[in-house]
């Protein structure tokens, strides 16, 4: 374990410069001035768009005829709060001796408490022909699910093609959600992914079957066990080649294959980096004044006794909210309790822990469009994987958070309504 | 459109005015302390949770089954409960007051 090397009081009135305005940084802003932050507290992105929430990227803004972000807070709130947004602006150095950093337009800002709330870029493989993949005007045809204006320019070439053909590459949830928005907008979609299973790094292969055959339900042409080798092409239409000699045809094409963590900065002010940057119990780095929250980190989970990354929501809200109760003087948070939803389709699609290292899975199957997975190591329920089902999902929740036992005969048991009373116990 | 008034814990009643979209989104606009809406408005975090006064709950509209489900995430929950990501702002929400839960 690290150090517990924050200091035990922090004084109100200090300087803190928040870099990456996205979930976890935003939250922290917010978070701060509600525990009594008095200090300046200044938000700096490089993405000039409004902080905005990224999960509907892939999803409502995709789908609706207008093409709009979804703010986290309204422009005004950051001005009543009394926050600095810096957005359109990079970081390009920190000195961490003398708690400086510098932007791209070359100002420089000191800081008393430094946040990296960096998160991750989306990772473009170096597929031959991939960055070749232009209109004839010579736009990129090829995008990442990451962005709004990522967002903005799939829509704007999915309305642009001839064919409406998408090729996603990659089956994980940024390709299975968009392919399930541009069913909905009457596209053609082929999806393929490397591995033998879709989601297969992080679900079991009960999960992994019923979306595909949900997709495949759909008219998704999803191929898995397929390696693309090359992008060819012929003026506005593209081919992605896989290495067993097929090919499909593309007017775009969307790159999910996963991510990489923005911590250059944090390496180069040598920083622990493992994995994502190491913080503690608080959130805070191997650097007392800095603290990193969200995407970006590596914690070390109480609940599941290891050291995890997560990407999403819920971890940056918490950690958000942990390192506010640190730097305000206040009591820590009881551990989080990771949770992630998805929705495709008419599912919806809501997890509860993590399953990783489960040798029982129990699934529940309440009607033939409403179920659950349920993982334990032993007696420990692990996580809940809920489709179409809030309650199976709720009671995980409770079961993962204060440590109760879950009953399994009746979990097992359909003609027995889950409820807090049938089913778990001290 | 419809005024309606957000009751709040830490600044009191704030009134706000809007034609369209989710209540949540409405009190996202507007900064309302306590409405959070993590989830970006799809039912899946129960951080939007209101209380209808006893006399509108008719005209809102009890929760939905996964709506109810939801709720159960939070302790203060009544008979009064709604996560207003679920409700959508329309003429007939004008003049009520919401009192919010957290």
């Amino acid at each position: 374990m690290m150090q517990n090397i924050h200091s035990p009081t922090h004084s109100l009135d200090l300087n803190i410069v928040i870099i990456g305005a996205s979930h976890a940084g935003v939250n922290l802003a917010f978070n701060l001035r509600q525990q009594g932050w008095l200090g300046s507290i200044t938000l700096i992105d490089s993405d000039p768009e409004l902080p905005y929430h990224r999960p509907p990227l892939s999803k409502k803004t995709l789908q609706a005829s207008d093409t709009l972000s979804t703010p986290l807070k309204a422009e005004k709130a950051y001005t009543d709060n009394n926050l600095v947004l810096r957005l359109g602006q990079t970081v390009t150095a920190i000195d961490k001796q003398a708690n400086v950093i510098t932007l791209d337009d070359g100002s420089r800002l000191t800081f008393d408490k430094l946040v990296l709330a960096t998160g991750c870029s989306a990772f473009i493989p170096p597929i031959p022909g991939l960055s070749d993949t232009l209109d004839e005007a010579g736009n990129p045809q090829y995008f990442a699910m990451r962005t709004f204006a990522d967002a903005k320019a799939i829509k704007a070439a999915l309305n642009n093609s001839t064919n409406k053909q998408v090729v996603i590459i990659g089956g994980g949830y940024i390709g299975l959600e968009s392919a399930s928005s541009f069913v909905a907008l009457g596209a053609d979609v082929t999806v393929i992914e490397k591995q033998d299973k879709i989601l297969s790094r992080v679900t079991s292969s009960v999960m992994s079957d019923f979306l595909t055959q949900l997709h495949l339900d759909k008219g998704v042409a999803l191929h898995t066990g397929k390696d693309v080798v090359e992008i060819q092409h012929q003026g506005n239409k593209h081919l992605v080649v896989c290495s067993d000699g097929t090919h499909y045809p593309a007017d775009f094409i969307l790159v999910g294959v996963g991510v990489r963590l923005n911590t250059q900065l944090a390496s180069d002010a040598l920083l622990t980096i493992e994995q994502g940057i190491k913080v503690n119990d608080v959130c805070q780095t191997s650097h007392p004044d800095i603290f990193a929250i969200g995407d970006c980190t590596t914690y070390f989970s109480k609940i599941y006794q290891r050291w995890i990354r997560l990407e999403s929501v819920q971890n940056a809200v918490d950690q958000a909210k942990s390192v506010a109760q640190c730097l305000t003087n206040k009591a820590p948070l009881a551990p989080a309790v990771p949770w992630f939803w998805s929705d495709q389709y008419e599912y919806k699609l809501q997890i509860v822990g993590l399953s990783h290292g489960y040798d029982e899975l129990i699934v529940r199957e309440d009607s033939p469009t409403q179920f659950s997975v349920w993982y334990f190591n032993a007696e420990q329920l692990l996580c809940v994987e809920a489709v179409n089902n809030s309650k199976a999902y709720v009671l995980g929740m409770q079961a993962i958070k204060q440590n109760l036992q879950v009953n399994k005969q009746v979990l097992k048991d359909t003609t027995t309504a889950l409820t807090k009373t049938s089913l778990l116990s001290e | 459109m419809a005024k309606v008034i957000f009751m709040t814990k830490t600044n009191g009643a704030v009134e706000v005015e809007g034609s369209s979209g989710s209540l949540m989104e409405l009190a996202a606009a507007n900064g309302v302390a306590g409405i959070d809406g993590d989830c970006g408005g799809v039912c899946s975090c129960a951080t939007c949770h209101i209380y209808v006064a006893p006399d509108d709950f008719e005209k809102i509209g009890a929760p939905d089954e996964i709506e109810s489900d939801m709720l159960e995430l939070d302790d203060n929950v009544t008979e009064y409960s709604r996560l207003c990501c679920q409700i959508e702002v329309a003429e007939d929400l004008d003049g009520m007051t919401f009192v919010v839960a957290n």
